[in-house]
């Protein structure tokens, strides 16, 4: 392998979506058989980045270049004809049909057109799985194999189209540890055959083990990229300068050191008396020993990444999850809270990540989505009274300012802002004074998450509690009274405001505080 | 309400009516029998029995399910009720036989469909067999016949003229307008169908809505049951049979989304007539019955047809 021997160039490139600017003056190359890691955090621009480089949208300025040549990827089959594959998220397999079909899938082999050739199909599959070192069988259906070997098909696959460069975006949040092992010795046999791979992921960990270089991405801009020297020993010597090696602490700052563009206008409330205490909240497998408490007038910030069992706490609160062990305590009563009814009863109010699936009836009107936890406040023997239930709805629309033609209006034609302000309505109206904010600003504008921000302050400022959950560290450090890190199901780090930083968060969060 | 508001709201509805008074007057201009007070009442007669299933199928059909039972429903009460009349037990006791087989059987769905998990599609497609064999079962594959007097006016009987058939369609229909437009009933209803998980996350015992809005469907197919019956003066076992269709279709004629979370029961109302009209009007012209299938089925399609075209156009 020549250290030169560059398949991938990005010159520039930027990506405009209406009003929003995704990607920046990317630079960004990949040599042959190298892992190169991207790393940022949520929102940096990381999935539009590899986006364009499946076909999957287009860039907007910039140059791409492929083995020297410029080129225009114009679709995602264009992008697989070039020989770029992309493993997703989430798997884009047949469940039904076996191994080898779905790595044919479209392209089985036949005998005479029509007719699959079931041999020839499974021997193919074969040949593709052993150079992968993949030890699923090929005649077995998707359905019956884990997440790990169903990756292993989709990256099956994507070699039987001879592609040469692999787009890994999140591999291994699902794995268990020995599930991702399993994995990087497959990548690395595939690097060995001269395979590129552009490997996205934001734990710092794994990058060390697998990575050759790390491109940082910050706001939809390329800030540095470095190599990465690890316990392993590399195939070849290093090539840079020694030195000029990543380490853990340097990359940390480089993924969050930003301005903080939005304003959080943090009011703090006086700290009343303990409204929630968790302690030793446990379901096996996922939440470990999880305790805390929570006081009226504070907004505790509950900071982890994705998977770290932060949205299966705020379940397991609501009612929506088994809990093994540990008790929940209200106004210092241990509680068991087993369905929404009896947490909407105790006073809480859960305001999902997402909106549409979980907060909001879309096709009902603004009135009836608010009245929807408390109707049985607007009803005598069943009947709703409409007049009380319009008053109430309108008296909410006005105090929360939702923009509205009329307490009448479906939901679904309001803005997102607008929509979680109907949320909100809706638990202020069952009379909740425990508010679970799972990601209470996502997908709203600039404008309407300060709006946000400020019913957050006047709900503590009259004595409600707010546990608030958010990927956004800014947002989490600019309007949280403490804070807590959540690391794959267990607390890794209690912070007041005044001592927590972007840093010493996020180390907490990816669980290498203290390294 | 502004005129333009009402409009945007009953829309729909308003089409649905628009397409009955053109099937009216086609039918107006092509036989003098069809505009005569004693037609349409016979009409609004023939149409009660399927009406009052499909009130109950437009509260499943709201919820995002499906009621594929009723007419095997209709079938089972029908026996029941029959031969607890014609073992000369008071009317009282026939009436309560045949709503509560009736109410039952929907609530053995309800109770499959909610706490059991099965689609509904599939428990009701059980019961339609289960209900049916059961019927069968009980009379021994005959009809059951010799009721009192009395029973009969249920179907032939008038108040204020009006045939006791379209009377209780009425009551029905003022019922089920009430409890899906001013009650918790209703208004769950419309939240399950349009996202249950959320109206899960409101607290709302969305299991016991939907067994309520299952065993509500079964109630009404003992109450058409009671009517059938005492039309025919006497209790079939085969009775019934492709009622689930006729119920369906005027539901879904009537602006009511298989999708669940959105219709109207006036909607279902028209969409009843439309289906009853059709099937006099055919008669009227003298169309053999097995066109008349055909042209039942064709309208189905194409009101749906029509009406997701409308809906794309809308969006």
């Amino acid at each position: 392998m020549q250290p030169n021997d560059l398949i991938l160039e990005l010159r520039d490139v930027g990506k405009t979506f209406p009003g929003v600017t995704a990607l920046q003056d990317v630079r960004f190359d990949l040599r042959r058989g190298e892992v190169h890691v991207l790393l940022g955090e949520n929102g940096a621009g990381k999935s539009t980045l590899a986006k364009i480089l499946s076909g999957a949208c287009p860039k907007s300025t910039g140059e791409i270049r492929l083995e020297g040549r410029p080129v225009e990827i114009k679709n995602p089959r264009h992008a697989r004809a070039l020989g770029i594959g992309m493993i997703y998220q989430e798997l884009n397999l047949a469940p039904n049909l076996t191994v080898a079909e779905n790595i044919f899938l479209g392209r089985e082999p036949t005998v005479v057109p029509g007719v699959i050739s079931a041999p020839a199909l499974r021997q193919a599959a074969r040949k593709i799985l052993d150079q992968l070192g993949a030890s699923v069988a090929a005649d077995r259906p998707v359905r019956e194999l884990g997440i790990a070997h169903q990756q292993m098909v989709e990256v099956a696959k994507a070699l039987s189209l001879d592609a040469r460069i692999l787009i890994m975006d999140e591999p291994t949040s699902a794995l268990t540890r020995q599930e991702i092992r399993e994995l990087f010795s497959a990548i690395r046999r595939l690097t060995a055959q001269g395979v590129a791979i552009i490997y996205i992921s934001h734990r710092l960990e794994e990058l060390l083990e697998i990575g050759d270089r790390v491109t940082v991405l910050r706001d939809g801009r390329s800030v540095a990229t470095r190599p990465i020297r690890s316990a392993r020993v590399p195939a070849t010597p290093p090539t840079e300068p020694a030195g000029n090696d990543a380490t853990l602490g340097e990359l940390i700052r480089l993924m969050v050191n930003r301005e903080v563009k939005e304003q959080f206008p943090k009011r703090k409330a006086p700290r009343g008396p303990e409204l929630l205490r968790v302690e030793k909240l446990t379901q096996t497998g996922f939440l470990h020993d999880i305790s805390f408490t929570l006081h009226r007038g504070e907004v505790l910030g509950l900071a982890g990444l994705l998977g770290s069992g932060r949205t299966r706490l705020a379940r397991a609160l609501f009612g929506l999850e088994r809990i093994d062990s540990g008790t929940i305590f209200c106004r210092g009563q241990p509680r068991r809270i087993h369905s929404p009814r009896r947490a909407i009863d105790l006073g809480l109010g859960l305001l999902a990540e997402d909106r549409r699936t979980d907060g909001l009836v879309l096709n009902l009107s603004i009135r009836e989505n608010i009245g929807l936890s408390s109707l049985d406040r607007f009803c005598r023997w069943g009947v709703v009274r409409r007049d009380h239930e319009r008053h109430a709805a309108t008296d909410y629309v006005q105090q929360l300012r939702i923009k509205s033609q009329g307490v009448d209006q479906p939901v679904m034609f309001l803005s997102g802002g607008n929509q979680q302000k109907v949320v909100l309505s809706k638990w202020l109206c069952s009379q909740a004074e425990l508010f679970i904010f799972d990601e209470p600003t996502r997908g709203i504008d600039v404008g309407a998450k300060v709006e946000i921000y400020e019913l957050m302050n006047r709900l503590t400022a009259d004595g409600a509690a707010i546990l608030m959950i958010s990927s956004d560290l800014p947002e989490v450090l600019g309007m949280s009274d403490r804070i807590l890190t959540l690391c794959r199901g267990s607390i890794t780090g209690e912070l007041s405001a005044a001592e927590a930083s972007q840093e010493a968060v996020l180390e907490r969060a990816l669980g290498v505080a203290g390294r | 309400m502004s005129v333009r508001s009402f409009l945007l709201r009953h829309g729909r509805q308003l089409g649905t009516l628009l397409g009955l008074v053109l099937l009216g007057a086609v039918l107006t201009a092509r036989t003098p029998y069809f505009l005569t007070l004693s037609n349409l009442l016979n009409v609004a007669q023939q149409t009660a029995i399927n009406a009052i299933i499909a009130a109950g199928m437009t509260f499943v059909i709201i919820t995002a399910g499906i009621d594929l039972s009723v007419g095997s429903i209709v079938a089972f009460a029908g026996v029941v009720l029959g031969s607890v009349l014609a073992a000369g037990h008071p009317l009282s006791a026939g009436l309560a036989a045949g709503l509560g087989v009736g109410l039952f059987c929907g609530l053995a769905n309800g109770l499959l469909i909610a706490y059991g998990r099965l689609p509904p599609f599939i428990a009701t497609l059980g019961m339609m067999s289960v209900a049916r064999g059961a019927a069968l079962l009980y009379t021994g594959g005959r009809p059951v016949s010799g009721f009192p007097d009395n029973f009969r006016f249920l179907a032939t009987g008038q108040v204020l003229h009006i045939p006791m058939p379209v009377v209780l369609m009425a009551g029905v229909y003022g019922a089920a307008h009430f409890l899906l437009g001013r009650t918790k009933l209703g208004r769950y209803a419309y939240a399950i169908g349009g996202n249950e998980q959320a109206t899960r996350l409101s607290g709302v015992n969305v299991r016991r809505y939907k067994t309520l809005v299952y065993g509500l469907s079964g109630a009404l197919s003992g109450l058409a049951a009671v009517i059938l019956t005492a039309r025919l003066d006497s209790a079939q076992p085969i009775a019934g049979i492709m009622y689930e269709l006729d119920a369906i279709a005027a539901a879904v004629i009537g602006g009511t989304s298989l999708m669940g979370g959105e219709g109207k029961i006036c909607g279902t109302l028209i969409g009843a007539l439309i289906m009853g009209v059709l099937r006099n009007g055919l008669n009227l012209l003298d169309v053999s019955s097995y066109i008349q299938q055909i042209v039942i089925g064709s309208v189905i399609i194409v009101a749906v047809f029509l009406d997701m075209a409308l809906k794309k156009r809308h969006n």
